[in-house]
């Protein structure tokens, strides 16, 4: 499904990435974990389109992607969401989720200003696909408020109702328990594994230990940007590197 | 003939330059410790002019004390600008920025027209108007006063920069303002500090200026939009670069008004600005950088 | 959404029902600038309040749009209905191709860009007066004419501004509610998680940069045909400046808002007669009030003072 090859970052001449390759099956929840300053999220970044690599390819689905825009990874059905929740604040829960329905419409400003019979039509569609992923993520109730006054945790739901609303295949989800109480994670864990049902690739980039042994089929590990490890939970649960340098100093 | 010519366009275009020069210092000064462009910039300029004028005309002061006088004058306006407007800001977003500045720009100007009308004034020379020969050239004694005047300020500024410690506190903003505050500088006296210093700087380039060029209450738009133009071209540092900025600017306006057309002189500025903008956002002697685009 | 309709017919019905109450010319007059300056606010509104990039510059495509009508009809002998396209057009392909790399830039820069843009413009119509006129100006510009009437006094005008007026309100609020509208508003709150969304928002900042130019240089066009004379001081930096403290003052983001701060800021200077130059303190001091203390506008700030007040004096009376 997502392969990254050799994917190297250097900021200014530190070595955020070395040389990082590994492949995700379609289908499977991967969580890539790893100490702080291990590189997850820059890597993350990589693979979105968000940064651009020193060097390193990515490919998606069999193409190469390397140096894709994210809106462009967008209509190739890749989907993101952040660690600190980027929602449209001034706008409406609704309306964050119309606007994920983005890639699925294609009503251009004129059309729209002159109010076309068929961006009606559109317009009518895109509201209803917005509100079936509310419903799917349980935050129906909420679609008129503000996203801005949103609490924290139903914000994550909004993020992922967003994102999936842009019809991913593989969605690639940035700490998502971030902030999350225990009720709110335990609702999370059962999100996404509903998520991996509708047959999306899940990929985590996660703390919560307990969520991403529960939950991954597959575990990434790197530390100081190089990857350590790879395998099942149990794997990496009984892999003496990982356990010398990460579950071993578990504070 | 035709090299006296050009030797007399730059010049003029170096004292020019030099007024620029300090504008866009103190442009640079407010924006590397507050992320602030500041548009109220050129108003300092006018202010420091017309406040010349005032302390010589009414309080009957000598220029050596009407000086100093205004240059505290503009300070203050600069200080209660930060204080009244930027300070109390609760969405100091760039946008909102812009418009409170610009607000603040306006509302300066306005009452500068309340208090000495829209005419234009002249100040007297330093030091009497017989110009001096240079090559087959002529300058005035003001130009000389320009150029030196701005090149000690530029070494007052490197000494207070770089020994000082609240120079160094400064530069640290400029730095990383987040970490700056966390190793107990006080960010928000430094962004007060900022404001002291470019609008005192802005004062000093209105007045000597002055006498070359008369002033009025609206003077300060262009010269500030020219110093920050200087400003771009040194990638928005405080330093030599920006120097070398507003010399190039001055010269190549002074060129190009004397062989082109005067009339597209304020022209040749902002093409500059624009195209250093979308060609080279990081100035024209910086490093690449991503925080402009 | 029926009430949306509902709002803007019985808004348009007070804005051509207006003349019947209102006889004097005098006015009829002011009111035609209150039509030309809401087109210009909205058109400064949709890249400001909704994409959230500002411009300092528009005056300039106000100015292109007036001078290329005016030149065309003028000089050519182009028929004054094809010249307004005609200007459009040009306008907007040029703001289309300088959208690219102005865009690119952020906050102040960008402020900076269009500023620079707006000047260099200007100082090209006084500069060029072979076909300006230069400072003093460009006369005799024809009227528009349909079907027998030539539009050529403040009541036929005011018709004809309000009716292109409310064409462009219409068409901007129906452009703000769509999928268009929801991307732009997406870009400026975090442009960002607006890309991860597959929204390309390079080029949608960019059409909207065009749109806001071509819907300027329509209203400067309009302009040009009913004032019949215009001259470069109208559409200089301090013009581009007090469209912004329209839009600020209305309400950024907001359609109507751009109509209060176009009305407001058209007809104070009507009511401060006395203080002729000094309007420009007024305007500072607007400007920076309103972004410490009401950064929504009127549109928003005037309902919550409302609201605040009725509530207060609830409170008053429970006590008591």
């Amino acid at each position: 499904m997502l392969e990254v090859s050799g994917i190297t970052q250097i900021f200014g001449g530190v070595t955020a990435l070395n040389a990082v390759s590994f492949s995700i099956r379609k289908g499977d929840i991967t969580g890539v974990i790893g100490p702080n300053g291990a590189g997850k999220t820059t890597l993350f970044n990589i693979i979105t389109g968000i940064y651009t690599q020193t060097a390193g390819t990515v490919s998606l689905e069999g193409k190469d992607v390397t140096g894709l825009t994210p809106d462009k990874l967008a209509r190739r059905a890749m989907v993101r969401t952040f660690q600190n929740i980027e929602l449209f604040g001034a706008m409406t829960v609704l309306e964050n989720v119309m606007v994920g329905m983005h890639t699925k419409s294609s009503s251009g400003l004129l059309a729209c200003a002159l109010k076309m019979p068929w961006s009606i039509a559109e317009e009518r569609r895109i509201r209803a696909g917005a509100l079936k992923w509310l419903e799917f993520t349980g935050i129906l109730d909420l679609a008129e408020q503000t996203a801005g006054s949103l609490p924290f945790g139903k914000g994550r739901l909004l993020e992922i109702a967003r994102a999936l609303a842009v019809e991913p295949r593989i969605i690639l989800m940035d700490e998502p328990a971030a902030g999350l109480n225990s009720q709110e994670t335990l609702g999370l864990a059962t999100l996404i594994t509903r998520i991996r049902d509708l047959d999306i690739t899940v990929v985590l980039v996660e703390h919560d230990m307990e969520l991403v042994m529960d939950i991954c089929d597959r575990i990434v590990v790197l530390n100081l940007g190089t990857k350590l490890a790879e395998g099942t939970p149990r794997e990496i649960q009984e892999s003496p590197e990982v356990i010398a340098a990460y579950l071993g100093d578990d504070d | 003939m035709q090299f006296d010519q050009l030797l007399q366009y730059t010049l003029s275009g170096l004292s020019t330059g030099a007024i620029y020069a300090l504008i866009g210092i103190g442009f640079s000064i407010i924006y590397n410790a507050t992320g602030i462009i500041n548009f109220a910039q050129g108003e300092f300029v006018m202010l420091g002019g017309l406040l010349t004028l005032s302390s010589l005309e009414l309080l009957k002061l000598p220029l050596w004390a009407a000086i100093p006088c205004s240059v505290a004058f503009s300070t203050l306006v600069g200080i209660l600008f930060e204080r009244l407007a930027i300070r109390p800001l609760k969405q100091p977003t760039p946008i909102n920025l812009v418009i409170i500045t610009i607000g603040g720009s306006i509302l300066i100007r306005g009452l500068a027209m309340l208090v000495w009308g829209k005419d234009t004034h002249a100040i007297p020379p330093f030091s009497g108007d017989t110009p001096i020969a240079v090559g087959g050239a002529t300058i005035l004694p003001q130009h000389l006063w320009i150029l030196a005047i701005t090149v000690v300020i530029i070494i007052i500024n490197k000494i207070y920069f770089y020994h000082t410690i609240s120079g160094k506190a400064m530069r640290a903003c400029a730095y990383n303002r987040r970490a700056a505050g966390l190793v107990g500088i006080d960010v928000r006296r430094m962004v007060l500090f900022s404001f002291i210093i470019s609008s005192a700087m802005g004062a000093v380039a209105g007045i000597i200026v002055a006498p070359l060029t008369m002033t009025a209450y609206d003077v300060g738009v262009m010269l500030g939009l020219k110093g920050f133009c200087a400003a771009i071209i040194g990638g928005m540092s405080s330093g030599i670069s920006t120097v070398i900025g507003g010399l190039i600017l001055g010269v190549l306006e002074s060129l190009g008004a004397g062989l082109i057309s005067s009339g597209y002189k304020d022209a040749i500025a902002f093409i500059i600005l624009l195209l250093i903008l979308f060609i080279r956002p990081q100035g024209l002697f910086g490093k690449a950088d991503s925080e402009r685009v | 959404m029926k009430r949306d309709l509902f709002l803007f017919i019985g808004f348009a019905f007070l804005i051509l029902l207006a003349p019947q109450l209102f006889s004097g010319g005098y006015l009829m007059n002011v009111l035609v600038f209150v039509g030309i300056n809401t087109m210009l606010s909205i058109a400064l509104n949709l890249l400001l309040g909704y994409a959230g990039q500002i411009s300092l510059g528009h005056a300039g495509f106000f100015g292109l749009g007036a001078y290329l009508s005016g030149i065309l009809s003028t000089s050519y002998g182009v028929d004054p209905w094809l010249a307004m396209p005609l200007a459009a057009t040009v306008v907007g392909l040029m703001a289309f191709f300088i959208g690219f790399p102005i865009l690119k830039l952020k906050g102040h820069y960008l402020a900076m860009a269009t500023l620079g843009l707006g000047i260099i413009i200007y100082i090209v119509f006084n500069e060029t007066v072979e076909l300006t006129g230069g400072p003093s100006g460009l006369s005799g510009i024809p009227n528009l004419k349909i079907a027998g009437i030539t539009f050529d006094s403040d009541v036929k005008n005011y018709y004809l501004i309000w009716t292109a007026t409310l064409m462009v309100m219409l068409f901007s609020l129906n452009l703000a509610g769509s999928r268009v509208g929801r991307a732009l508003r997406a870009v400026h709150d975090s442009e960002v998680a607006a890309q991860v969304l597959g929204v390309n928002s390079r080029i949608l900042k960019v059409q909207i940069f065009a749109l806001s130019a071509i819907i300027s240089s329509l209203a400067g066009s309009l302009y040009a045909h009913t004032m019949t004379f215009i001259s470069p001081a109208s559409f200089g930096f301090n013009f581009s400046i007090e469209l912004l403290t329209m839009v600020v003052i209305g309400g950024l983001g907001s359609i109507y808002g751009s109509f209060l701060g176009a009305a407001l800021l058209t007809l104070l200077p009507e009511f401060l007669r006395g203080a002729n130059d000094y309007d420009i303190i007024i305007y500072g001091g607007l400007l920076m009030a309103m972004v410490m203390y009401m950064p929504g506008g009127l549109v928003r700030g005037i309902p919550a003072l409302f609201r605040r007040l009725v509530t207060t004096k609830k409170g008053e009376a429970g006590h008591a």
